[in-house]
């Protein structure tokens, strides 16, 4: 069974985003900021990920840069999913290995376009 | 509704627009018409039909057909056809068309624009392509879904749906919060009009590539057949044709055939015979 990490410090948006994956049947894990993700890449590394920026302790974009050095670390596909909107954000958030992005707020029908863009769905 | 009106506004569409009004449809009138039906003053749908059966204006008769029209798309609809578009198509025309470096191109319903601008974006892209002039016709019978394409604004939720964010980025201007707008170089790369399937189109002239998809799932077979022999006759003889995944030619018109292992593609069917 495919993987998917949810990566939000909102425990209502990993389990919007939870009910909307469902139909696509993967086995979910969940973090709270980006180090709790970090410590679950290293020992089960996912297939996909939907990473919040704006966290504490560890934020999105530390995260992605630190994923992407571990061994392994450039499988999972990336989708930053965050208010942080701007031009140069999301091309800071591109640069550092994402790789696609989505707007918040989102539905279910932009999360399935995405997942099949990065060839998760 | 009463079964009258029903079968008047059913005749009403397919006459005028070729549309299907079938019964498991009539959940869509209320929801739809109503808010047609006060615009006009008509107080109800009742009311409305009526003044559709006695006097109607012009602009009743648009607004009920722009109501009735089914405007669902996306960029990229589907993914698979812009596929088959970039590798299959464009691969052949681009060799059948060297000599004299032009191509035409028709969205024959194009709705609010996101299946004409994702063209443009495919050819703006494609280095083969480079000097070559491209021209995009882009129909719909809805004048009021072409003067939103023709904005080429878009919404964070549309530009969203099936749009890679790369692209979204190279090719549309972000406004505000909310509004992204499709950068003047693509803009003006489409041209909209509005046509009618049922009227003549002749005025589109000779096209190399139609997409008409997910239109004719709307009409009935006769229809069908009359808009497909009509498409033929605007498409070159080694044109193509793209109808939606869920429409086939095959028993509604000979006029095409299905171009092997390109699901949605059609061809016609003398090139076929020309390949044997």
């Amino acid at each position: 069974m495919k993987s998917f990490l949810l990566v939000d410090d909102s425990a209502i948006i990993r389990k919007l985003a939870k009910r909307m994956l469902a139909k696509h049947g993967y086995e979910f894990s969940e973090a709270e900021n980006g180090a709790v993700a970090l410590m679950i890449c290293r020992t089960d590394m996912p297939n996909g990920i939907l990473l919040d920026w704006n966290m504490p302790v560890m934020d999105g974009l530390a995260f992605i840069r630190e994923l992407r050095r571990l061994p392994g670390g450039d499988q999972p596909k990336v989708l930053f999913c965050t208010t942080e909107c701007e031009m140069d954000k999301i091309e800071t958030a591109m640069g550092a290995g994402a790789d696609e992005f989505i707007m918040k707020p989102f539905d279910e029908e932009i999360l399935s376009s995405k997942l099949e863009l990065v060839g998760l769905a | 509704m009463i079964s009258t009106d029903f079968e008047f506004l059913a005749g009403f569409l397919k006459t005028n627009s070729g549309l299907t009004l079938t019964p498991d449809k009539a959940y869509l009138i209320e929801s739809r018409l109503q808010p047609i039906a006060a615009k006009h003053g008509k107080g109800d749908v009742a009311g409305l039909i009526n003044a559709l059966r006695t006097f109607p204006t012009q602009d009743l008769r648009r607004d009920v057909i722009e109501a009735m029209t089914t405007n669902e798309t996306s960029f990229f609809r589907d993914t698979k056809p812009f596929d088959i578009f970039k590798s299959e198509v464009l691969g052949k025309l681009v060799t059948a068309r060297a000599a004299r470096k032009s191509l035409r191109i028709w969205c024959a319903a194009a709705s609010s624009g996101q299946e004409p601008y994702s063209i443009a974006i495919l050819l703006k892209d494609d280095p083969r392509l480079a000097g070559w002039k491209i021209d995009l016709v882009a129909t719909d019978i809805d004048t009021s879904i072409l003067a939103k394409a023709t904005t080429g604004r878009y919404s964070k939720f549309e530009v969203q749906r099936g749009m890679p964010i790369q692209l979204l980025m190279k090719h549309f201007t972000k406004l505000n919060d909310d509004t992204w707008e499709v950068k003047p170089e693509i803009r003006s790369m489409v041209s909209f009009r509005q046509l009618n399937l049922l009227e003549d189109f002749s005025t589109i002239g000779t096209v190399d590539v139609v997409f008409c998809r997910n239109v004719l799932i709307y009409f009935d077979a006769a229809t069908k057949g009359g808009v497909l022999g009509k498409i033929s006759r605007r498409l070159s003889d080694d044109g193509y044709l793209f109808l939606g995944g869920a429409e086939t030619v095959l028993g509604v018109s000979d006029a095409f055939e299905p171009s092997t292992g390109n699901r949605g593609l059609y061809v016609k069917p003398q090139r076929l015979a020309q390949a044997a």
